[in-house]
């Protein structure tokens, strides 16, 4: 993001240099996109030992979304919505970020818990099965519903040949 | 000149308890919840959200709420909630290609790759007045719904290729601006100076007034400028919103937002050097709001006008007229004030009047003496 805070603590502490950035990506895209409800359900289904100190305290602000023209063109600002972030360290030495679309510091908060703990490599099978894959599945059913919704309207148009022709 | 007024202070307060209690009508009718609105009055509150370029369906339903369902003044909530958060800074550009498409028609093209869906869409519907709707409705039992139509079951409807993709492959349309890594200019930021770049056309465009678009838009579609669009595609959905935190350095996906999605197909450019081709106006809008992203796009094509070497003068290709007069929020403000108390200008104006009637009168009376 080209606005950024005053350089912070957060910044400088890095994630663990073995973690492969694409699976991070991963989890955080699903973390981010979960309902909060279904999330805090999973996470209290878990009975996670959550020590945890908060680096930055969960807090909404606000994005400029960009769009482009034409779709893939040049970029533009079409409007601003609200997300709310939250940093914080686990065991004092892994540190979960979380940016999330809304205004829900609890979901901000415990989607920045789980890409904490789901740095450790220990607890990490535990936690894609327990909390991510319930998350994913939830999501692609909604995808594959709202799919399904759309396709029974998909049309065929189909032109009339004027009848000049056949005389 | 504005001069204060003191007092009033007992009326305002009861005027606000009158507006309270008109804002909730009739107690015996049971109160609007938030989640009512958000989802049986979709459309206000997308179109809030637009105009309130701010993209959040709960705010926007509480801000319709508290409105009594005034969409000016639910935007104008929307900006000044807005006002009171920190901004944390950029999403990456949202890319629209990779839409989960729940609507997409072409006005142009009858077979094109993907192939058009519907959506939930009033088109085609009578304009009738469903009176069954007065009273409250069973939800459709599952399963009832009709399937696809047998054999377009299997098509994904997943990744959509661009309708205008494939004139582009022939160079028969015009390439949009590429992107060369350019600041992106920001009106929250920095107001903008005319001529306007074009991403600040956008922009404006995307927060302006529905009503005051569309009626331009309609304007420059019945001569008063020069647009015959075809719409290429319009694309309604959810796309992914990333942005690459500080601490990150790498973009995350912070979730996902509704949007409509319009591109036209207008009437030709070219010259010496470069070929007749097709030209195009883009109009994105949060929600379904695709009316709204119509007329952005025939306004986005419109004022292009110069750049295209068009004939000008009509308002529709004025930057300034139809920038400057886009915002509601703007727009009501300036006009509305004008029912606050401006007791002490007018009492000016009123002794001025005077003054020249007195002179008037002078003059009138001694007409010989005067000359």
């Amino acid at each position: 993001m080209s606005d950024s805070t005053a350089s912070s603590p957060i910044a400088s502490s890095q994630a663990a240099p073995d973690l492969q950035q694409s699976l991070r990506r991963d989890w955080m895209s699903v973390l981010a996109r979960a309902e909060a409800a279904e999330l805090e359900r999973l996470w209290q289904a878990l009975d996670e030992p959550a020590g945890h100190r908060l680096l930055r305290r969960p807090e909404t602000g606000l994005v400029q979304l960009r769009g482009r023209i034409g779709g893939d063109g040049a970029p533009f600002n079409v409007g601003e919505a609200p997300v709310t972030r939250c940093s914080l360290v686990v065991e004092g030495e892994r540190v979960g970020h979380a940016y999330v679309l809304g205004r829900d510091l609890r979901h901000a908060e415990l989607a920045a818990l789980l890409d904490a703990l789901l740095q450790d490599p220990a607890r990490r099978p535990r936690l894609l099965e327990a909390v991510i894959e319930p998350l994913r599945t939830t999501q692609a059913a909604r995808r594959r519903a709202r799919r399904r919704a759309a396709e029974t309207t998909r049309v065929d148009f189909f032109t009339l040949v004027r009848g000049e022709a056949s005389k | 000149m504005y001069v204060a007024v003191k007092g009033g202070e007992r009326a305002i307060r009861n005027a606000h308890r009158r507006l309270a209690e008109r804002r909730r009508g009739d107690p015996a009718v049971p109160e609007l919840s938030l989640e009512q609105i958000r989802e049986q009055l979709g459309l206000a509150v997308d179109r809030a959200m637009c105009e309130g370029a701010l993209y959040d369906p709960r705010l926007a339903a509480l801000a319709l709420k508290q409105a009594r369902g005034d969409s000016v003044e639910a935007a104008f909530l929307l900006r000044v909630f807005r006002n009171t958060l920190p901004r944390f800074g950029y999403s990456e550009p949202l890319d629209t290609g990779a839409m989960a498409v729940e609507r997409r028609v072409s006005g142009a093209f009858k077979d094109l790759p993907g192939g058009q869906l519907l959506g939930a869409t009033a088109d085609y519907t009578h304009r009738l007045l469903d009176f069954a709707l007065e009273e409250p409705q069973q939800p459709a039992p599952p399963g009832e719904e009709p399937e696809a139509e047998a054999g377009s079951g299997s098509e994904a409807t997943g990744l959509l290729p661009r309708a205008l993709a494939q004139l582009g492959e022939e160079a028969l349309i015009e390439a949009p601006p590429a992107d060369e890594g350019a600041p992106v200019p920001d009106i929250t930021r920095d107001p903008p100076l005319f001529p306007a770049e074009r991403a600040q056309r956008l922009q404006t465009l995307a927060r302006g007034d529905e009503g005051f678009l569309v009626g331009l838009a309609y304007s420059s579609q019945r001569g008063y400028g020069n647009t015959h669009p075809f719409v290429g595609e319009l694309r309604q959905g959810r796309v992914a919103v990333e942005l690459v935190p500080e601490e990150l350095g790498f973009a995350v996906e912070i979730g996902e937002i509704e949007v409509s999605e319009l591109e036209t197909v207008n009437q030709f450019t070219g010259d010496a050097e470069h070929a007749p081709c097709f030209t195009r106006g883009y109009g994105l809008a949060f929600g379904r709001s695709e009316r709204k992203a119509l007329a952005m796009a025939l306004l986005d094509r419109s004022l292009r006008a110069e750049e295209l070497g068009e004939e000008l003068g009509a308002p529709a290709q004025d930057q300034e007229f139809v920038l400057e007069h886009a915002d509601n929020i703007l727009a009501t403000g300036f006009m509305e004030h004008l029912k606050l108390p401006h007791h002490v200008d007018f009492q000016a104006e009123r002794e001025l009047l005077r003054a020249l009637r007195r002179a008037w009168e002078e003059r009138r009376s001694a007409p010989e003496a005067a000359e």
